[in-house]
């Protein structure tokens, strides 16, 4: 699971597609995870990092690590091909 | 090193150019506290959900109300709508205010009397009134505000029967120039009906008529209505003193003030478009003070606002059972307050706002309640923060019918607490339990057991 390659993603937590034109934003949260994406971290490299950061546990995170996934497919972000 | 507070990733769609006629979205404000008790004190000690109501409002609204009718016309009574919330606690937080008790069935007639009302302090309005209510009303000297021509008729046979005459007033609907026009409600003066009635009772000798009452409809944001509707009472006390030489005692202009809170499809929120006390006041008693009506005679002014005196007091504390994401892409809350509990969710937008702090960041929700029914949706569409499994939420202005209009459905009624003016919370009303639930259910002896 990528991200489509070519999305920027700002620091101040503004993420847009060239490839449709599209801007989104995201919070805290999904910002550090969308750089662990972007750096090629799998999901239990992610997990170890937001656990550390966060109070919040393996199981608990999961639950919305996946949640935020589909949005990121809904929203078409995700590379396939890749 | 502390851990940050975790908030669920998420990601928004910007929508730039589109054009909203709602204009910004406001920030929502967290209320960890209410009347400075803690939102998860309150929860940790007596359960989710929670309705909560706080006496100091509650007395506060009625003497904002009662101040801005009684700076503007000498003689003015309240009278505490039951309907709206007839909780022991609150009915006489209200009549130790001096309110008197409007009620519209003999249950709430005795609700009334068991509160401690004096019986002549009793308004008896609506249009189910039994023989036996009559009659006791009648004895009793209450108020007896007639809805219909049947009940007139019923009430010479009751005045026949206790030797008595009733004190009467007559139910009014009427064009105001809103709409709905409600016409279900007593006699219609603009065919004349309302007049005829005021014959037939002065005529019969049997029937003192000590006013006349409108119920002119609900959430009404237009005070000129008020103002037309008091002017046609005003004339039809004045028609009675010049043909029968008689007084008429009081003018009862019913309830039907808005609340703050808004109403589905409203372009603006109901804290900008309703109407305050004064505007209400101003309408009022200016046309009573401007009309024919003899200065020496000039009627008590009664009014029935049940919704805009207790809403804002009351608050419903509830907590996330979960999140889901739909089909569409939306996001769901599923908590445990449901359209069981928040019966008003069905015609307002109600605010709910989260306990604790949240980020800036927001997605579109829809909240559900905790019901195995497709219609137990709150808000059907809200841009919410992003609460996880066990985040605590404060729902406002939900005072008014919720605490009689509930269902008893699927779930057991939570605790209702008030919070007094010294800030000591006290359960006015405790959580039903199955004992509760079952104990007017009578088993057929063939059924007593399951049988498996």
């Amino acid at each position: 699971m990528r991200l489509k390659k070519n999305i920027a993603i700002s620091d101040s937590g503004f993420l847009f597609d060239p490839s449709t034109g599209e801007s989104f934003t995201v919070n805290e949260t999904a910002q550090e995870i969308l750089k662990l994406l972007k750096e090629g971290k799998d999901y239990d490299e992610i997990a170890g990092h937001i656990t550390s950061l966060y109070d919040i546990d393996r199981a608990g995170f999961e639950r919305y690590y996946q949640d935020f996934l589909e949005m990121l497919n809904h929203y078409h972000l995700i590379d396939h091909a890749g | 090193m502390e851990k940050r507070t975790f908030e669920p990733p998420v990601i928004k769609r910007l929508n730039a150019g589109m054009p909203s006629k709602f204009g910004m979205t406001p920030r929502i404000e967290p209320m960890p506290e209410v009347e400075g008790l803690k939102v998860s004190e309150l929860l940790k000690e007596f359960g989710s959900p929670l309705y909560v109501l706080s006496e100091r409002t509650l007395r506060n609204t009625y003497r904002d109300a009662y101040q801005a009718f009684s700076t503007r016309y000498p003689k003015v009574q309240l009278a505490w709508s039951y309907k709206t919330n007839y909780l022991a606690a609150v009915c006489n937080a209200f009549h130790q205010e001096g309110a008197w008790a409007e009620v519209v069935s003999g249950f709430e007639y005795h609700k009334a009397l068991k509160n401690g009302v004096p019986p002549q302090y009793i308004i008896f309005n609506g249009p189910s009134k039994t023989y036996e209510d009559l009659l006791l009303a009648t004895r009793n000297g209450s108020l007896i505000h007639i809805d219909h021509f049947d009940e007139l008729y019923m009430l010479l046979e009751v005045s026949d029967e206790a030797g008595t005459k009733p004190k009467v007033a007559i139910r009014v609907n009427m064009d105001t120039g809103i709409y709905p026009r409600w016409d279900r409600f007593g006699f219609n003066y603009d065919n004349g009906e309302a007049w005829e009635a005021i014959n037939r009772i002065m005529l019969s000798g049997k029937m003192d008529l000590a006013g006349l009452h409108t119920h002119i409809g609900t959430y009404i944001l237009t005070p000129q209505a008020y103002r037309i509707a008091a002017s046609k009472l005003a004339d039809l006390a004045v028609n009675t003193e010049r043909k029968y030489g008689h007084v008429i005692r009081y003018i009862d202009m019913g309830g039907g003030f808005a609340s703050k809170n808004t109403l589905k499809g409203a372009y603006v929120p109901g804290t900008d478009s309703a109407p305050s006390f004064d505007d209400y006041a101003d309408a009022i008693t200016g046309a009573l003070v401007n009309s024919a009506i003899k200065p020496e005679h000039l009627p008590l002014l009664i009014l029935e606002t049940g919704r805009a005196l207790i809403d804002d007091a009351g608050y419903l504390l509830g907590t996330v059972i979960a999140n889901k994401r739909l089909a569409s892409g939306r996001r769901a809350l599923i908590t445990d307050v449901g359209v069981n509990l928040l019966f008003t969710s069905f015609w307002y937008e109600h605010q709910i706002v989260p306990a604790e702090n949240s980020s800036q960041h927001t997605e579109d929700t829809t909240i559900y309640g905790p019901l195995c029914m497709n219609i137990d949706v709150l808000r059907a569409a809200i841009d919410f923060p992003l609460l996880k499994k066990g985040d605590t939420f404060v729902i406002k202005r939900i005072g008014a019918y919720n605490m009689t209009q509930w269902l008893q459905f699927i779930e057991y009624r939570p605790n209702v607490l008030m919070i007094d003016t010294d800030g000591k919370p006290h359960i006015i009303r405790k959580r039903e339990d199955l004992d509760y639930m079952t104990r007017q259910e009578v088993l057929p002896e063939h059924l007593k057991n399951a049988g498996l």
